[in-house]
């Protein structure tokens, strides 16, 4: 059992928990995924790392509630207990040797972004961030972006705060306006990443994306996770989550992540109804 | 005098039209009387021949005289000696290609039912299970660790708990129990006997740490720094494979790993699960082995109308056991024989609609001796489905090997082990079960863990 240390409301619907799991965040490295279950019932579900703590022995997650597993962990509160919680999984996010990279949050893609700008930044990269919502009421992770960014610009859909636009508006008026970029980290909604991938790809700017599908091990058994990268089947799992932009497929990923929508909203809204308007926030 | 009948006692089992409607054991067990009468078929040869065709060596003739005798906790110990999970093997060892092809018996007429009496005797025991006779073998303070908690790491526990090392198993799912759990399924090795087993080697002083992937969490460098002397992996079959056919990528083609594990560990068959998956009506397996039968069998009791297997060879080319093949066809599952997939079809939502196959026809013999089958021309047709099982196999999972130095594997990724003790390239490492030899049968696993085992305890005492 793991217990739940803090427990915050980022916004209506996406939380920050921090977990004691001290084998984890012993291991832990930006990028990196774990694999809980809220209960002895329930579905295992891939949640990337937000952030560790060594020290402490604590991983925090960041996950939007979007249904019936993310729903009953957030109906939990600090001092509770998760069933399992494993990890670190996948591959690290590569960090160092880049002299400056622009990463790009998309939504609760952001709470993944995260801890992979301030590893580029403690790693000595100079760090530009654009991080993207649908509208104000949305927004995450800002003062800690601005704390590991030389660079940082936000943008919304509606113009309800910073900028108005999409993030690919952003990335392409910072080089437009002369900025170089080693690297561009991509981490967001699939259709997000896809967009800047296209974009950069036009710029010849190397891209990164974290693709976080479905899985159910996590440790490269059940191939659920597969994706075709540069005409090549890959797992998630153990050759990512971190896939090289410009060779992702994203429409088959798109198309694969939406197996179970049926099955999940019905689950869902059987549930709870609440969280419906903020459903699609990503 | 030995019961001269010439056929074996038939094992009692559920109708296969109601069967293939719900998950509980299909075969159901022997009588006390049936088991007795089958007992007595054994002609206690001096010579021992099924002994031989036993990957762990059970004393055979002894467990089965016991039967005859009506003393089942004897029985029980004498098989126990060998095997740390009879009620596991009783149910899925291959008997017919082991102990039981080499029974005299078999030679006129049908041999000793030698596995239904090994599961009579396991559950006999289970059921009733008088003061633990087995009490904790004094400890001799060394530890091991044991990565992987199915059938070659279970075995290798328990024989190691059993000679008083201290043993920790570390497991990367939530359950223990390995293929035993994720892929066996509930209908053909019900997971309360799998529990129960896990429980017996836990009251011998087996530890299991659940949630923590070698190679991941920990490594096995941090394995010996925390103070275990010996390590003996048995981490299983990895990535499963894919043709490299188009569609695979399409909504509703599953490896069976993925199908089975929804279906057994996260148990999707039931109304309460949380884990979702994919009722199909049509539904083709690809592949012709035991992993290919239980995902066949368990798409049917999903509700599937028509369920196929898809094998590019003949019937009897094919891996499964027999019996598993019997039990599917009774249980209405079609077989597409020298058939072979070339591509998956799908409709404008990429949900799977079909399976393009090419029939095949056997020519020359093979390296592994059996025909290989050749296409026939111009013989395409589609097979209309709304989902593919792709169970042709696996290979090894990377997360060890590529965080272990100086572990040797193979071009394939397998672990290479210097002989039967399953010494592998490290020191006081040790390897067995799938990891080594690729997709394999639980018995022989169980019989590497048994030799990994008796290696190690080797080792340690001349360190």
């Amino acid at each position: 059992m793991f217990r739940i240390k803090e427990k915050y409301k980022l916004n209506p619907s996406v939380t920050k928990m921090v977990i004691e799991a001290p084998l984890v965040a012993k291991k832990a490295q930006a990028g990196q995924f774990i694999i809980l279950r809220v209960d002895d019932e329930g579905e295992r579900i891939p949640l990337t790392i937000a952030d560790y703590d060594r020290n402490g022995g604590t991983v925090t997650i960041i996950f939007q509630v979007v249904g019936a597993t993310t729903k009953k962990l957030n109906d939990l509160d600090a001092g509770d207990f998760i069933c399992d919680f494993v990890g670190p999984l996948g591959k690290a996010s590569e960090v160092s040797g880049f002299k400056k990279v622009a990463v790009i949050g998309g939504g609760v893609g952001c709470a993944i972004a995260y801890p992979t700008a301030k590893a580029l930044k403690e790693n000595g990269a100079e760090v530009h961030a654009v991080v993207g919502f649908r509208n104000r009421d949305l927004v995450i992770l800002e003062e800690e972006f601005k704390s590991v960014s030389d660079k940082f610009v936000i943008v919304t859909d509606d113009g309800s705060y910073g900028e108005k636009g999409l993030v690919t508006d952003a990335l392409r008026n910072l080089v437009e306006s002369g900025e170089k970029y080693d690297e561009v980290i991509a981490i967001g909604p699939l259709i997000m990443m896809k967009f800047v991938a296209l974009l950069t790809k036009e710029l010849g700017i190397k891209t990164v994306v974290s693709m976080n599908p479905i899985m159910i091990d996590g440790t490269g058994m059940c191939g659920g996770c597969r994706l075709t990268v540069g005409g090549e089947m890959k797992f998630a799992c153990v050759d990512g989550p971190d896939f090289d932009g410009h060779l992702v497929d994203f429409d088959e990923a798109m198309r694969r992540s939406s197996i179970y929508k049926e099955t999940e909203r019905h689950r869902y809204e059987e549930g709870c109804n609440l969280f419906k308007e903020d459903k699609n926030n990503g | 005098m030995a019961n001269m009948a010439p056929k074996k006692n038939e094992m009692p089992v559920q109708a296969p039209e109601v069967r293939n409607k719900n998950f509980s054991e299909v075969a159901l067990g022997y009588t006390k009387e049936q088991a007795v009468d089958e007992a007595q078929r054994c002609l206690n040869c001096k010579n021992k021949p099924c002994v031989s065709g036993c990957p762990v060596s059970i004393d055979i003739p002894e467990f089965v005289e016991k039967v005859a005798q009506g003393d089942f906790e004897a029985a029980y110990e004498v098989i126990y000696r060998q095997s740390s999970l009879p009620a596991v093997c009783g149910r899925v060892c291959p008997q017919e290609r082991q102990c039981e092809s080499k029974c005299v018996r078999g030679i006129k007429g049908e041999p000793v039912a030698i596995g239904r009496l090994e599961r009579f005797v396991a559950d006999w025991h289970m059921a009733n299970e008088h003061e633990k006779s087995k009490s904790a073998n004094l400890q001799n303070g060394k530890k091991v660790a044991v990565i992987g908690s199915g059938p070659s790491g279970l075995t290798c526990a328990g024989d190691l708990a059993k000679m008083g090392y201290s043993v920790t198993i570390f497991e990367a799912l939530h359950t223990a129990g390995g293929v035993l759990v994720y892929g066996i399924p509930e209908f053909r090795l019900p997971k309360d006997i799998v529990k129960r087993e896990i429980e017996n080697l836990k009251s011998l002083g087996v530890e299991i740490v659940t949630n923590a992937v070698i190679g991941k969490t920990l490594t096995v460098d941090e394995l010996f720094e925390a103070g275990f002397e010996a390590v003996f992996i048995g981490s299983g079959a990895g990535l499963p494979r894919f043709m490299n056919i188009p569609g695979e990528s399409l909504n509703g083609v599953y490896s069976a790993n993925e199908f089975l594990t929804r279906t057994n560990l996260m148990k999707a068959y039931k109304e309460d699960s949380q884990t979702p998956i994919m009722h199909a009506k049509r539904v083709a397996v690809v592949g012709g082995g035991n992993v290919a039968m239980d995902a066949a069998r368990c798409a049917k009791r999903l509700g599937a109308e028509d369920v196929y297997i898809v094998y590019r060879r003949s019937m009897d080319e094919m891996p499964a056991r027999r019996e598993e093949v019997e039990h599917a066809e009774e249980e209405g599952i079609i077989f597409k024989t020298l058939n072979n997939p070339v591509e998956i079809l799908g409709n404008e939502q990429n949900f799977v609609n079909g399976i393009k196959c090419v029939r095949m026809e056997l020519g020359e013999p093979d390296e592994s001796g059996r025909r290989s089958p050749v296409e026939i021309k111009d013989s395409e047709y589609v097979l209309d489905v709304d989902a593919v099982i792709m169970s042709i196999g696996t290979s090894p999972n990377p997360l060890i090997r590529s965080t272990t130095e100086g572990l040797d594997t193979d071009r394939r990724g397998c672990i290479i082990t210097k002989d039967e003790s399953g010494l592998t390239s490290r020191a006081g490492v040790y390897a067995g079960g799938d990891a080594v030899t690729g997709a394999a049968t639980v018995i022989l696993a169980m019989g590497a863990g048994k030799s990994s085992a008796k290696a190690i305890d080797e080792y340690l005492k001349n360190k």
